[in-house]
C-alpha cells in the first residue's frame, strides 16, 4: 500500500471546509491577476496624467489617480504581483536553508546539534521584522533582496518544527530497519526520515506565505521594500496615508487589497492544518 | 527552580551580546557611510574633513575595537550621540521616546489581555453561536490583517465616517484610542484564539464536570475552575505578544504620528543613523529577552506540573 491516504483524507476534509475553499478560490484568482496582469491592467502602472492628479474614483479611473496620475486600479493590479511573487518565492528559499539545517541538526545529534539549536534559539530570540528591516537597510530595496531577506531570517520556525519531527521519527523501527538493511545516512534521511515529517512542514510553509506577503507590505510601507516606480500595495499605503485626510481612496484601496489577501491566505492555511490534524478527524 | 532562573539570566548575556554583533555587523555592511553628504550629489566633505569626523566618531579604529568600545558604553547606557540629531545624544532621544512607546505598548497590552480573554471565553461557552462566531471573526481579523491596514480603516470608520477620534498626535488621551486600538488588535485576536482552544478542553474535563455535578452555578464553574486552568497556556503566548507590541509600534507610532520610539527608528533608517539604530535594536532586543525569560519564569510558578 502505497502511503498517499493521508493527503487524500486530508484532500478530501479540506474540499469540506467552506472557508478554505473560499479562501483558495481568492489566491487562485489573484495569481492569475499576477499572471495576467500586462492583459488586466486598463493603463501602464508608470504612466504619469499631471492634468488628473489624486483624482477621486470615476469613469475614466475606476479606483481613481495617485500623485502622479497614475491609474490606480492598474497599479494595484500590478501590486498582486509582487505580493504573490514574495509570497511564494521567499518560501522557497525558507524551506530549502530551513529544512535541511533542521534534519541535519535533529538527525545527527551531538554537538552539531547542540551548535545549531543553539544558534537557532538566538535568531529566534530576535525579533523577526526588525531583523528583516535590518538586513534590507543592508542590501537596499528591491524585489531579489526581499526574497533574499525574509529567507534568511525565516527559516527558524521551519528548522525548529523540522528538527523536532525528525528528532521524534529517527527512533522509530521502521528507520532502524532501513538502517539494518544497509541505507546510507543521505537514503535514510531523504527517503524515509524527511517524507514522515512532513505534515508540520507544510502547514509552516502554508502560514508563511501570508507572513511573507505582510513583511513585503511592511517593508514598503516603511520605504525599505520596493523600488518605486513598481508598485506594491504596502508602498501605496504608505505613500497614501500621509494624504488620507484629503486623499482617502490613495490608502483605502490597497489597504482592503491587503486585507483580503490575508484573510484568504488564513482561512487556507487554517484549513490545510485542520486537515492534516489527525486529531481533528 | 533556582539553578533554572539562573542559568536563564546567565544565558541572556550571550543571547545580547550575539544579538549586538549581528547588528552591528549588518550596519557596518551598509553601504554609504554616515560621512557621505546629508544633501543628496552635493560635494563630498574634504578628505581631512572626514578624516576629523571619522576621529571624532571613532569610526577610524579597526571593526574589532569598536566592537568592544561600543559594548563597553551600551552596558553603562551610553550610546554615543545621534548622526542625525547632532546636537543630541542617542541615550537622551531613547529617555525621551521610550516612555511614550512603552505607554502605548503597555495599553495596548492590557486592552489585548481583557479584550482577549473575554472573547476566547465568550466564544467558549457560547461555542457554534454568535458569540463564538462574532469573537472568531474579530480575532482573525486582528490575526490576518496587517496593523498599518486596520489603523487605516479605524482613521476612515472613526475620523471621518464618525468623527470620534483625531486622526493622530499624541497630546490628549483622546490620541490614545485609535493607535491603541491598532496596536492591540493583533495580539487581541491571537490571545482570543487561544483562550477559545484551552477553554472548550477544560470545559470537558472531569474536574469540570465534578463542579458542576456538585452544583455549582455556570459563573463559579467557568471563572474559579474553568478559567484558571485555560489561562496557563495563554501565558506561554504573553513573550510573543510584547514582540508583537513592539515592533507593530513601528507603524502604529507613523500611521497615527506617534512621538515613540517606533517613528524614531524607521525615521533613523533611512538616515543611517548608526548609534540610533544600533540603540534601539538593542533596546527592543534586551526588553523582549527579559519578558521572554519573566514569561516563563513566571509559567513554572503559575503551573505547578513545571518542575526544572
Amino acid at each position: 500500500m502505497r502511503g498517499t491516504s493521508l493527503w487524500r483524507d486530508a484532500a478530501r476534509r479540506l474540499l469540506r471546509n467552506r472557508l478554505a475553499v473560499a479562501g483558495a478560490v481568492v489566491i487562485v484568482l489573484l495569481c492569475l491577476i499576477a499572471i495576467f496582469a500586462d492583459f488586466l491592467a486598463p493603463l501602464p502602472y508608470t504612466k504619469p496624467n499631471f492634468g488628473r492628479l489624486n483624482e477621486a474614483p470615476s469613469r475614466d479611473y475606476p479606483l481613481g489617480t495617485d500623485q502622479l496620475g497614475r491609474d490606480l486600479l492598474s497599479r494595484m493590479i500590478y501590486g498582486a504581483r509582487v505580493s504573490m511573487l514574495v509570497g511564494l518565492g521567499a518560501q522557497v528559499i525558507v524551506v530549502l536553508i530551513g529544512v535541511p539545517i533542521g534534519a541535519l541538526s535533529g538527525y545527527v545529534g551531538g554537538r552539531t546539534d547542540l551548535f545549531l539549536t543553539r544558534f537557532i534559539d538566538v535568531m529566534y530570540a530576535f525579533p523577526r521584522l526588525l531583523f528583516v528591516i535590518l538586513v534590507m537597510s543592508m542590501l537596499g530595496a528591491g524585489l531579489v533582496n526581499i526574497f533574499i531577506a525574509i529567507g534568511f531570517t525565516g527559516w527558524v520556525g521551519i528548522a525548529r518544527q523540522t528538527r523536532a519531527q525528525v528528532l521524534a521519527i529517527k527512533e522509530k523501527e521502521f528507520v532502524d530497519g532501513a538502517r539494518a538493511l544497509g541505507a546510507g545516512f543521505g537514503r535514510l534521511l531523504v527517503r524515509h526520515v524527511l517524507p514522515n515529517s512532513l505534515t508540520p512542514i507544510v502547514v509552516s510553509v502554508t502560514f508563511g506565505i501570508p507572513e511573507a506577503i505582510f513583511t513585503e507590505a511592511a517593508l514598503s510601507f516603511i520605504g525599505v521594500g520596493i523600488n518605486p516606480p513598481t508598485p506594491s500595495w504596502g508602498q501605496m499605503v504608505g505613500e497614501g496615508q500621509q494624504y488620507i485626510r484629503s486623499y482617502w481612496h490613495l490608502c483605502v484601496f490597497p489597504s482592503i487589497a491587503i486585507a483580503i489577501t490575508m484573510l484568504s491566505f488564513t482561512f487556507f492555511g487554517d484549513g490545510v492544518r485542520d486537515a492534516l490534524d489527525p486529531k481533528l478527524k | 527552580m533556582f539553578q533554572y532562573a539562573v542559568s536563564r539570566i546567565l544565558w541572556l548575556v550571550p543571547t545580547l551580546l550575539a544579538m549586538a554583533l549581528v547588528t552591528f555587523l549588518v550596519m557596518h555592511a551598509t553601504p554609504g557611510s554616515p560621512l557621505d553628504p546629508v544633501a543628496e550629489g552635493a560635494n563630498p566633505l574634504s578628505p581631512e574633513a572626514q578624516k576629523n569626523l571619522a576621529e571624532h566618531y571613532g569610526l577610524d579604529k579597526p571593526l574589532p575595537q569598536q566592537f568592544l568600545i561600543f559594548v563597553g558604553k551600551a552596558i553603562r547606557g551610553d550610546f554615543g550621540a545621534s548622526f542625525v540629531y547632532k546636537t543630541r545624544t542617542v541615550a537622551e532621544i531613547l529617555r525621551e521616546t521610550f516612555p511614550i512607546s512603552l505607554l502605548l505598548g503597555s495599553m495596548a497590552l492590557a486592552l489585548a489581555i481583557a479584550g482577549g480573554l473575554t472573547l476566547g471565553i465568550l466564544a467558549a461557552v457560547y461555542q457554534n453561536r454568535m458569540w463564538d462566531y462574532v469573537s472568531v471573526t474579530l480575532a482573525t481579523f486582528g490575526v490576518a490583517v496587517p496593523n498599518f491596514v486596520l489603523a487605516v480603516f479605524l482613521i476612515i470608520l472613526f475620523s471621518f465616517v464618525v468623527p470620534l477620534f483625531p486622526t493622530g498626535g499624541w497630546d490628549s488621551p483622546r490620541d490614545w484610542v485609535l493607535p491603541t486600538v491598532a496596536l492591540a488588535l493583533a495580539p487581541m485576536g491571537i490571545i482570543a484564539r487561544f483562550t477559545r482552544a484551552s477553554m472548550l478542553e477544560v470545559i470537558r474535563a472531569d474536574y469540570t464536570l465534578t463542579a458542576r455535578a456538585k452544583g455549582l452555578g455556570e459563573c463559579p464553574v467557568i471563572f474559579k475552575h474553568a478559567l484558571k486552568n485555560a489561562f496557563i497556556p495563554v501565558v506561554t503566548l504573553l513573550g510573543p505578544m510584547f514582540a508583537a507590541v513592539g515592533t507593530g509600534s513601528f507603524f502604529v507610532e507613523s500611521i497615527f504620528r506617534v512621538p515613540g520610539m517606533g517613528r524614531f527608528f524607521v525615521l533613523s533608517m533611512t538616515g543611517r543613523d548608526y548609534p540610533m539604530i544600533m540603540a534601539v535594536v538593542l533596546t527592543y532586543g534586551a526588553f523582549l529577552a527579559v519578558m521572554n525569560l519573566v514569561v516563563d519564569l513566571l509559567y513554572g510558578v503559575l503551573d505547578p506540573r513545571i518542575r526544572y
